[in-house]
């Protein structure tokens, strides 16, 4: 089901833990969706110096979260605020597509890290967060009231409930 | 790396004998039954002596017996083959909300085609109150259909006394009992059910083998229309092999049925006694004494179910689990859902389903392996964290 890279970094993954004293918290998802991760960021001089995660969910949100810390560990608030959730999926060798937008939030909650480190430091109101609901069978993302997928045409009203 | 295989809710091995009953069938005799000649009568003889050994196990008459290729095809025709019959005498079915997808989503289907559905609530333990079964049936009411055990979490429902209650109201009664057939003693006449669903695979047979039992003088319609098979009712070519198969497995579970069910029942016991003294924050579901022998469903809360099966897999031990991230609608299960589990305990279900081949040894590799899988996973889930914080 994973590719090996996946299964890697799932096996042990890379920055798991907390920071006590954190420059910026960011956390997404919750148990209820399935998979919850919080990051913590430790800024020094604008770079990324620490990085720690905990996630709550299934292999492919552990190696995600892993996977995230890597990428954004020794890069600056600019730089690691450029990854994409898309970037990881492509640094992961990929992931099952019911996989690409459950688990795949790792990129958020670094960027929500980094708003929280942004906000401490400069005072600046972190962006209003966008709700996004995506298509269970083709991904393809939809607004939150849909009724049907605009791309397959798939009833969507059971999907927003559990909405991320 | 020695396995241990405790997914038998998933798929089950063939028991030697059934093996060893099909490989003529797949060789030498390939008849068709449907053939008058000597080739098609042996493969005919083989198919009506499997007819026999179904019904025995089940306490029915041969001719009440309807071979199908699976559990979901049995389900299948027997809510789309009464409503079809009986729908010029009401259009009301009865299910639980408990059922499993293929009674789920053929009510559903049957739902957007005019029929009227009653899903009816579960207490706790996953168990249907008969009382709501009768307040539930109307003058229209043509069908209703309980599962007699439920394989997520174990719960045997009381099917004869609603047996009693649909017999009274002159309603047709089926029951999903292809997770029970073949591991507790199922007697159709005891249960007072019309129509009922069972699969080999469930008991040591074959995959791509079941039947439905049709109490005689039920007007039931195909879902196939094709010769006239199986009186008409399943048409298409026997799968003799398979059928072979399942009427030597269901031979060999109705002589062994007492010594399964203890076998299966005290390696449960050992899972469920031993679990706790191990990992705290466990939470077990299903009624405690109404159960299935040999299935353990259990939550470990904070973490979610998938992580740990990867992580028992890469051990050797194969279970399964309830969590979204498992299925591929990531959806939690709704059984766990109409139970009033909340969502994010579901996440980390783990089912075990122990199997003859299970060994007291098998039980306690899970109770060695479980706890630092557990552990690791814990300290890794902010949940974990937050929840603790507040106990603190």
């Amino acid at each position: 089901m994973y590719s090996e890279k996946v299964m890697e970094h799932f096996k042990n993954p890379k920055n798991v833990g907390v920071i006590e004293e954190a420059d910026g918290v960011g956390e997404v998802g919750n148990p209820v969706c399935g998979d919850m991760m919080t990051f913590y960021i430790k800024v020094k001089n604008n770079v990324i110096e620490d990085v720690k995660f905990q996630t709550f969910g299934c292999g492919a949100a552990i190696a995600v979260s892993s996977m995230v810390s890597e990428m954004a560990r020794g890069k600056t608030i600019e730089e690691a605020s450029k990854i994409t959730n898309k970037m990881v999926a492509e640094a992961l060798e990929g992931l099952p597509k019911q996989k690409m937008h459950c688990s795949n939030l790792g990129a958020d909650a670094l960027h929500k890290a980094i708003d929280d480190y942004r906000q401490k430091k400069q005072g600046v109101a972190p962006k209003p967060e966008a709700k996004k609901c995506y298509c269970p069978v083709c991904d393809l993302e939809q607004a939150m009231e849909a009724a049907y997928c605009t791309g397959c045409g798939r009833e969507l009203e059971d999907e927003h409930e559990q909405a991320h | 790396m020695s396995v241990v295989y405790v997914d038998h809710v998933a798929a089950m091995p063939l028991h030697p004998k059934v093996y060893e009953a099909m490989v003529p069938y797949l060789r030498e005799y390939y008849g068709n039954p449907s053939s008058i000649h000597e080739d098609g009568e042996k493969a005919r003889e083989a198919l009506e002596e499997a007819r026999g050994k179904i019904a025995r196990l089940i306490g029915s008459q041969e001719e009440e017996i309807y071979f199908t290729s699976c559990g979901t095809e049995s389900n299948n025709l027997a809510l789309k083959g009464i409503a079809w019959a009986h729908q010029g005498r009401g259009k009301e079915i009865v299910i639980s909300g408990v059922e499993h997808f293929s009674i789920m989503h053929t009510a559903n289907a049957l739902e957007k085609a005019g029929f009227h559905i009653t899903r009816l609530p579960v207490d706790q333990y996953g168990l249907v109150d008969p009382a709501t079964v009768e307040r539930a049936i109307t003058p229209q009411t043509i069908l209703v259909s309980i599962m007699q055990a439920n394989p997520e979490v174990g719960t045997i429902e009381p099917i004869a006394e609603i047996g009693k209650i649909t017999r009274a109201k002159k309603v047709l009664f089926h029951t999903d009992a292809v997770d029970s057939v073949g591991n507790i003693p199922v007697n159709v006449n005891e249960l007072n059910v019309d129509l009922l669903s069972l699969a080999a695979s469930t008991f040591y047979g074959p995959k791509g083998a079941a039947a439905l039992y049709v109490r005689k003088g039920v007007r039931i319609l195909p879902l196939l229309d094709g010769g006239i098979q199986e009186r008409g009712l399943r048409a298409g070519t026997e799968n003799v092999p398979a059928i072979v198969g399942m009427g030597v497995a269901a031979d060999l579970a109705r002589g062994e049925i007492p010594q399964r069910m203890s076998h299966l029942k005290s390696l449960g016991e050992k899972l469920t006694e031993g679990l706790p003294e191990k990992i705290p924050y466990l939470r077990f579901f299903g009624h405690p004494t109404q159960r299935l022998p040999g299935n353990v469903s259990v939550a470990v809360e904070f973490i979610e179910g998938e992580a740990m099966l990867l992580f028992m897999d890469m051990e050797g031990i194969r279970i399964s689990s309830g969590s979204a991230c498992i299925s591929r609608s990531l959806k939690v299960s709704h059984v766990m859902l109409a139970m009033g589990v909340d969502a994010a305990t579901a996440q980390g279900s783990l089912l075990f389903t122990f199997g003859m081949q299970n060994k007291p040894e098998d039980v306690d590799r899970i109770l060695e392996v479980l706890p630092p899988v557990v552990e690791r996973l814990r300290n890794m889930s902010p949940v974990y964290r937050k929840a603790m914080a507040k106990k603190a």
